[in-house]
Order: C-alpha cells, then sequence, then structure tokens
C-alpha cells in the first residue's frame, strides 16, 4: 500500500523490527524512515520507579491520535505512519510508545515523527500513575510539554 | 439525558467513573459542573480546578461549548502519556 496509517492503543508489547518492516516493505518511493520508542525509565524527579500504570479513554484516543497524524500529512510529504501507544501495567524497561513515518526525504520524516510525538504527549488522552517506594501517585503533566507543542504554531 | 465520564485522578477523587444527568437547564459544560456540583457538594474543589480538561463526543472542546441531550461529556485531568 502506497499510504497507509496504523493507529493501535494495547496491552501487550511491540517489536520494533517488525513495525520497521512494515514501514519499508514494497515501499520504494520513501528513502526515509525515522522512528521514536518511548520507555519507561527508572528514575522520574528523583524516585525510584518500579512501575507505570496507564489509563486512557477508549475510543478518543485513537480518535486523538488520528488527528494529530492527519495534522502531520497535511503539513509534511510523509506516507506511511505507525503510532503504538500501550496501556496497563508497565514496568521500568518497557517499551510505552513507538511513532514511525516514512517520506521520500528526511527532513519531512524527522520534523513529522517530532510534532506527532510533542502533540500525542498533550491531546491524546492517556494517564500515567507512577508506583515507587513510596507508594502510587498520578504524574502532573509538564508545562515543557505544553511549552513544546506550541512552539510549532510560531 | 448527558452521559459524564471522568478518568484518571479525578475519576478517584470523585469515586465516580462515569453517570448520566437529564439535560434539564444545562447548555454547556460550565453549567454542567454546576449542575454537577450541587448534586455532589463535596466535589466542588475538585471540579473547580483550573487545570480541567473537556471533551464532548470524544473531541476536546473548552468549558463553553454546548452540550446537548445525548452527549458523552468527558471530565479529566490534563493528559501525561508517551
Amino acid at each position: 500500500m502506497r499510504n497507509s496509517i496504523k493507529v493501535r492503543v494495547q496491552t501487550e508489547d511491540f517489536c520494533i523490527a517488525d513495525e520497521i518492516d512494515a514501514l519499508e516493505k514494497d515501499n520504494n518511493q520513501d528513502g526515509a524512515t525515522v522512528t521514536f520508542c518511548g520507555r519507561v525509565r527508572q528514575k522520574n524527579l528523583g524516585e525510584e520507579v518500579s512501575s507505570l500504570f496507564l489509563e486512557h479513554y477508549p475510543g478518543m484516543t485513537e480518535k486523538a491520535i488520528n488527528e494529530i497524524i492527519v495534522q502531520a500529512k497535511a503539513q509534511w510529504d510523509i506516507n506511511r505512519i505507525t503510532v503504538i501507544h500501550r496501556v496497563g501495567e508497565l514496568t521500568v524497561g518497557e517499551q510505552i510508545v513507538f511513532v514511525g513515518v516514512t517520506s521520500p526525504h528526511r527532513i519531512d520524516a524527522y520534523a513529522a515523527n517530532e510534532f506527532i510525538m510533542d502533540f500525542l504527549k498533550v491531546k491524546a488522552p492517556f494517564w500515567k500513575k507512577e508506583l515507587t517506594e513510596q507508594g502510587e501517585k498520578w504524574l502532573d503533566a509538564k508545562e515543557s510539554d505544553e511549552n513544546k507543542a506550541a512552539e510549532w504554531d510560531s | 439525558m448527558i452521559k459524564v465520564v471522568f478518568f484518571a485522578s479525578l475519576r478517584e477523587q470523585l469515586s465516580c467513573s462515569e453517570l448520566s444527568l437529564p439535560q434539564e437547564s444545562i447548555t454547556n459544560i460550565e453549567q454542567l459542573k454546576q449542575k454537577l456540583i450541587a448534586d455532589n457538594p463535596q466535589w466542588q474543589s475538585d471540579l473547580e480546578s483550573g487545570t480541567l480538561l473537556y471533551a464532548i463526543n470524544q473531541t476536546m472542546v473548552d468549558e463553553q461549548h454546548t452540550v446537548i441531550s445525548g452527549d458523552e461529556v468527558a471530565i479529566f485531568p490534563p493528559v501525561t502519556g508517551g
């Protein structure tokens, strides 16, 4: 398929190599593939994290991600886009999110990938609860994420 | 009827994930919140937190957005995915 958009919200892990294969298979129009993968890190705000719980708003989540992709496609020459976001309980080191974008050229692929991640952070209805030795707590949204997304408008 | 859903920390603070209420005089989200607070005074401080976000039928909107019968209104804290 020349263009394809894949959006998945799932509890299962994903394989980055398989996702890259799917982006590149029979795709000789695109010379650039840019991928991002986010994982659960061990320390957040100085506290040891043992695991995260990710909640989402089923239905709206997929819709919000698709809207972000539509905006990215309107701005850059990109063809295949894959966004995978996991939900449920995730332990340190596990993969949380994958964004992969293909384009004839790298500049569009880099920019669109970053744009999708920046807006996913502030527009897609996911919430992280952190489980640490001190107990559990919902993470606060970061102003830096809002500012990063706002930069695309300027 | 209007369906109202809550998520994440707000859902836990309210001990409520969803409810339904008749539209009556509710025309926007701000009025919907005032009705929720009138019915559940203990929710006042959580629902008046200035940082809450709103969606109607799964699209983000602001507090002044019109609400009609049959809408699903979601109220939630700022998102933290990625």
